[in-house]
């Protein structure tokens, strides 16, 4: 099949109906998903398509989308779930952590928890509060979830069926501020798996690291850095939980220096995570701490000021700089 | 307990009334068959409590006194009828042929679940408070895509009432006309917190505002929750909707071994309470309408006293569970964590620093 250009929104909206086309267990769930089509019109047509009873346009109860998907599990369907944004994902949690998270262990394997929730995560749209958050470590924390993110319409378009067809539950992030930007998908193959850490841009002085928005971040950031005579290696993580740390340390090992970008609040994030294991498994290869680039320590600011608190170019530029300084 | 709208259909004295939209449908030998139920599972209680007194069990959730509301509801269902419930239904997983040591395994502390829940159609446990309605709202859900004539059964006490878990499932269930019936047992207390503090109207009555009907039964009239119950799935099966029954009844015991009751409520309610008993109740009907022989309650007992017996062997023989079994379907497909955990355990218990 041929490769084809298009949002990372219709991506996903092609990824659904193909995996609604090949598996009529898979139902979708969430508020406002059917005749609008979802608030970023992700699921645009699809109730059209494949009815009210697989398009399914909920009472506005997250709790109870998250709930109700785990007795369609039990009962063999396979519900991707829509949270409307990453702000309301908390009425849900409950049942995320308490149910989704455990219930394969305490049925001793006979139950498969095979629900995806969609999860628009991340700021940079001028939104208002609860619209731009990034929450993906609370559910990378918890054994039992997995949690990815993509950041190309191409990924977008394969990872949500992969996600999909998972036994395991997964926290879908979707970066929303690049819901509308265009990128090549082929449509027949993807050389990936769902957690597979990809280097987006082969280099050699300095390791960058990141997930869903911040790739094309980095992106920008390892262009202003070549003109400066300094060469990023940038790798998109898209596997949050678990990390493909090898393919990290590949990378760390040629080198040696690393920093990670997330628009989350740095303390006790993903970030964290990797540079603590990083350091670990590459000691004697690093030639400077890890940095993390990250949100600051506040409650996600007004819009008007949130380029201030989210990750921008110069900002990995001066981490890049610090982690260079180490150079005796 | 006179309350017009209770659905009654023996009093505590063990006589019949008529009630004008369910009658007993039961034969006599049904009912001694269910009767039968209510002693091993409260025997089985009594059981649990001593095994838990002994240090044998971590905990347990006493049910005297809602033998009659389980029974009732439990012999209702059909065969391909699923339920999910609280940690409280012991006579619902005997009804639904849960093997006894296999639902004492959670006490026991060896297990998060128990038992294969798609075999006996009964869900596992569910400890967090009105989790499981939700989840059973969903089960009904699937029902109604795949066309089955089954329904559902959940269950929650008073105390969950008020948890969100469960009014969201009745807005669910209403919007979506689903095929369940929510059985809330109503035992007066969440704990220490008495029904008046979850609600100011009688709980029954919320259904309504939902869209649903609801039914208030005396639970510890076995006969009562029997047709209620099965009206109400019948009801589901059939493409009518949800229904909610609150069964009122009494929590004799314990919230669990590790409550402390006298500090909250006065031995003379329990008194009251111990006079509507729910299995004397029937000990009364069977011996004046059914001429039950004492031969015949004595087998029983010796049966349930064999039972006991039993079970405390079969809970002894459970032993500690291999700590490489905590990896065991943490996640249905491969995970590096998984991996290496077991890997990092299974070298400290070769090295033999074992617990």
């Amino acid at each position: 099949m041929a490769t084809t250009t298009m949002t990372m929104a219709k991506a996903l909206n092609e990824g659904l109906r193909r995996a609604m086309e090949k598996d009529p267990k898979v139902l979708l769930m969430g508020e406002d998903i059917g005749k609008l089509g979802g608030v970023f019109r992700i699921t645009d047509g699809l109730q059209k398509d494949f009815g009210q009873d697989r398009v399914i346009d909920t009472p506005l109860a997250e709790s109870a989308i998250v709930g109700t998907a785990v007795g369609l599990a039990i009962r063999g369907y396979r519900t991707v779930c829509e949270m409307q944004f990453d702000g309301f994902v908390f009425p849900a949690f409950d049942q995320i952590v308490s149910q989704v998270a455990k219930l394969h262990k305490r049925s001793d394997g006979v139950y498969t928890m095979g629900l995806v929730i969609r999860l628009p995560f991340q700021g940079g749209i001028g939104a208002i509060e609860h619209h731009s958050e990034s929450p993906e470590a609370y559910f990378a924390h918890t054994p039992g979830l997995r949690v990815v993110s993509c950041a190309t319409p191409h990924d977008a378009y394969w990872m949500i069926q992969q996600a999909i067809e998972s036994d395991d539950p997964i926290i879908f992030c979707e970066p929303k501020s690049r819901y509308w930007e265009k990128g090549e998908v082929d449509l027949g193959h993807s050389p990936h798996g769902l957690y597979d850490a990809v280097v987006r841009r082969e280099g050699s002085d300095v390791t960058v690291v990141g997930y869903g928005s911040s790739v094309k971040t980095m992106l920008r950031a390892a262009e202003a850095a070549q003109d400066e005579g300094v060469s990023l290696e940038v790798i998109d993580l898209r596997g949050i939980a678990p990390i493909d740390f090898p393919t990290l340390v590949a990378s760390l090992e040629k080198t040696g220096r690393l920093v990670v970008v997330q628009e989350a609040p740095r303390s006790t994030s993903v970030g964290s995570e990797i540079v603590a294991e990083l350091t670990e498994r590459c000691f004697y290869s690093l030639r400077a701490p890890g940095v993390r680039v990250a949100g600051y320590h506040v409650p996600y600011p007004p819009a008007r000021i949130e380029e201030d608190y989210r990750p921008s170019v110069d900002r990995v530029l001066d981490a890049v700089d610090r982690v260079m300084g180490y150079e005796s | 307990m006179i309350d017009e709208e209770l659905v009654q259909l023996l009093t505590p004295e063990g006589e019949r009334v008529a009630h004008p939209d369910y009658a007993c449908t039961l034969s006599g030998e049904q009912i001694l068959s269910m009767y039968r139920d209510m002693v091993i599972v409260r025997r089985l209680c009594n059981e649990s409590t001593s095994l838990q007194r002994q240090g044998q069990l971590a905990l347990w959730a006493p049910i005297q006194g809602q033998e009659g509301a389980q029974i009732g509801a439990g012999r209702a269902l059909a065969p391909m009828d699923f339920t999910f419930p609280t940690y409280r239904e012991h006579g619902i997983a005997w009804c639904r042929g849960v093997p006894p040591e296999n639902l004492l395994r959670l006490f026991r502390a060896v297990s998060n679940g128990g038992w294969d829940p798609q075999k006996y159609r009964h869900h596992l446990p569910t400890i967090v408070l009105g989790n499981q309605v939700l989840n059973a709202v969903g089960y009904a859900m699937g029902i109604q895509r795949d066309g089955a004539d089954e329904a559902v059964l959940t269950f929650f006490g008073d105390g969950a009432s008020s948890q969100g878990d469960v009014l969201e499932s009745f807005v669910w269930a209403s919007s979506f006309n689903a095929p369940i019936v929510f059985f809330c047992q109503n035992n007066q207390f969440g704990i220490s917190t008495p029904s008046s503090t979850q609600s100011k109207v009688p709980l029954f009555r919320r259904a309504r505002g939902f869209g649903f009907p609801g039914v208030r039964v005396d639970g510890n009239d076995m006969l009562a929750c029997y047709e209620v119950t099965k009206a109400a799935l019948e009801n589901a099966r059939a493409g009518g909707g949800p229904t909610m029954i609150e069964a009122y009844t009494y929590r004799m015991g314990a919230h669990t071994t590790s409550d402390d009751p006298t500090r909250y409520r006065v031995d003379a309610e329990v008194e009251v309470w111990k006079h509507r008993d729910p299995i004397e109740r029937i000990k009364s009907l069977l011996v004046r309408e059914y001429q039950t022989k004492p031969a015949a309650f004595e087998a029983i007992h010796e049966e349930a006293e064999a039972f006991a017996l039993k079970l405390r062997d079969d809970v002894l023989a459970m032993g500690r569970p291999d700590p490489l079994s905590m990896f065991d379907h943490a996640y249905a497909e491969p995970h590096p964590l998984i991996d290496e955990g077991r890997r990092q355990m299974g070298e400290l218990l070769a090295q033999g620093s074992a617990h």
